[in-house]
């Protein structure tokens, strides 16, 4: 869902970049305290990953494709901030390296894919969390909801943006991107569950959001760390 | 501490491998249908509003993931007509390039955004990359 250039109207575009840009300017301050040696790696393997597979379009109905999204997956991985900052770098780089996603609207993409997409997602997901069990399934649950609502609630976003910018009206683009997005949604679920149980089975350290029970470490890990 | 580090970088460097195989081999076989939005905008019949918006960035390296040069003909299937098309190969090297590219990128921003080991409690040693 990269806006072009042509969709949004100055003031669209100015309000959702200041947003965009005071979230990504606190990522950015949060990144100081909160980088660390694991996470260095961890930031950049996010980062190559989310563009890679947002290359992959797979087809939805209609004609249509869709593809990952990955700012859920980043923030249960990361943490909402450093994820945000993964989310936003990913969508720069598109937007200068690959013409993907408007110049004009990157601060309304940042907005809707890091903003709303990881960070807001993010706190919703904390929350789910609370109020479930504390064990793997559990948490595996609300991260592939949250994933689709993720989804959802970017492209509501996206077609909110272009309504107030007169390009379409709200009843006509909102069901439409809700429609296709529930779709899309359910791809982005199984990406983010699939690609969450990977890392909590191989290094449950690394995921940053899974903090019920210290993980028992490999043995050989266990032996040379004494 | 040192071996923990290692495994780390095991862990990242085999997380590379497989973003690099997506985007190398599985990416030049991706859907090329209109992705959510732009179906929508097609339908609605908004799409023109982009397409007659004059680019204010063309300088892009690699536009729409394919490297630039590499073209094949190809018969469009809804106007009949034989166009220039990126190969398959164009796609899978801009995923290359890309993916490449972008985890550098990331990393030497985080190095950059980090605290020095002299500002830090509980940090041993420099960063791998420092």
């Amino acid at each position: 869902m990269h806006i072009p250039d042509g969709f949004l109207n100055t003031g669209v575009s100015v309000a959702t970049g200041v947003v965009a840009a005071g979230a990504i300017g606190y990522g950015l301050y949060k990144a100081r305290e909160e980088l660390d040696e694991k996470s260095v790696p961890m930031l950049a393997l996010c980062a190559a990953f989310v563009f890679a597979a947002q290359m992959l379009n797979f087809p939805v109905a209609g004609g249509t494709s869709g593809h990952f999204l990955g700012g859920v997956l980043v923030a249960v991985l990361l943490g909402p901030w450093l994820g945000s900052l993964v989310i936003g770098l990913v969508l720069l780089v598109q937007c200068l390296g690959f013409a993907d996603g408007g110049v004009t609207a990157l601060g309304a993409n940042v907005f809707n894919m890091a903003v709303i997409g990881t960070i807001l997602s993010y706190y919703i997901f904390y929350g789910i969390k609370k109020l479930l069990p504390k064990n793997k399934t559990a948490f595996l649950a609300a991260t592939g909801v949250v994933a689709w609502l993720s989804v959802m609630l970017a492209s509501g976003a996206a077609s909110l943006e272009l309504a107030v910018s007169g390009t379409t009206p709200l009843s006509v683009v909102l069901p439409s991107m809700l429609g296709v997005h529930a779709i899309i949604g359910v791809g982005e679920a199984i990406i983010t569950v699939l690609v969450v149980s990977v890392v909590l089975a191989v290094r449950p350290d690394l995921v940053k959001t899974y903090d019920y029970e210290i993980p028992i470490p490999s043995f050989g890990e266990a032996e040379v760390s004494q | 501490m040192e071996a923990r580090k290692k495994s780390i970088l095991v862990f990242t460097m085999a997380g590379l491998a497989i973003a690099v195989a997506l985007a190398l081999i599985i990416s030049p076989w991706a859907s090329s249908s209109p992705d959510g939005l732009e179906k929508v905008a097609e339908d609605k019949g908004f799409l023109e509003q982009a397409e007659e918006t004059e680019p204010i960035w063309e300088s892009s390296p690699i536009p729409d993931y394919a490297v630039p040069g590499l073209t094949e003909e190809a018969v469009n299937e809804e106007t009949g007509e034989v166009e220039e098309e990126p190969t398959k190969l164009a796609t899978a090297l801009a995923g290359l390039i890309g993916t490449v590219a972008i985890f550098l990128i990331a990393w030497g921003l985080a190095l950059v955004l980090k605290k020095k080991d002299g500002e830090v409690k509980v940090q041993t040693s420099g960063g791998p990359a420092a």
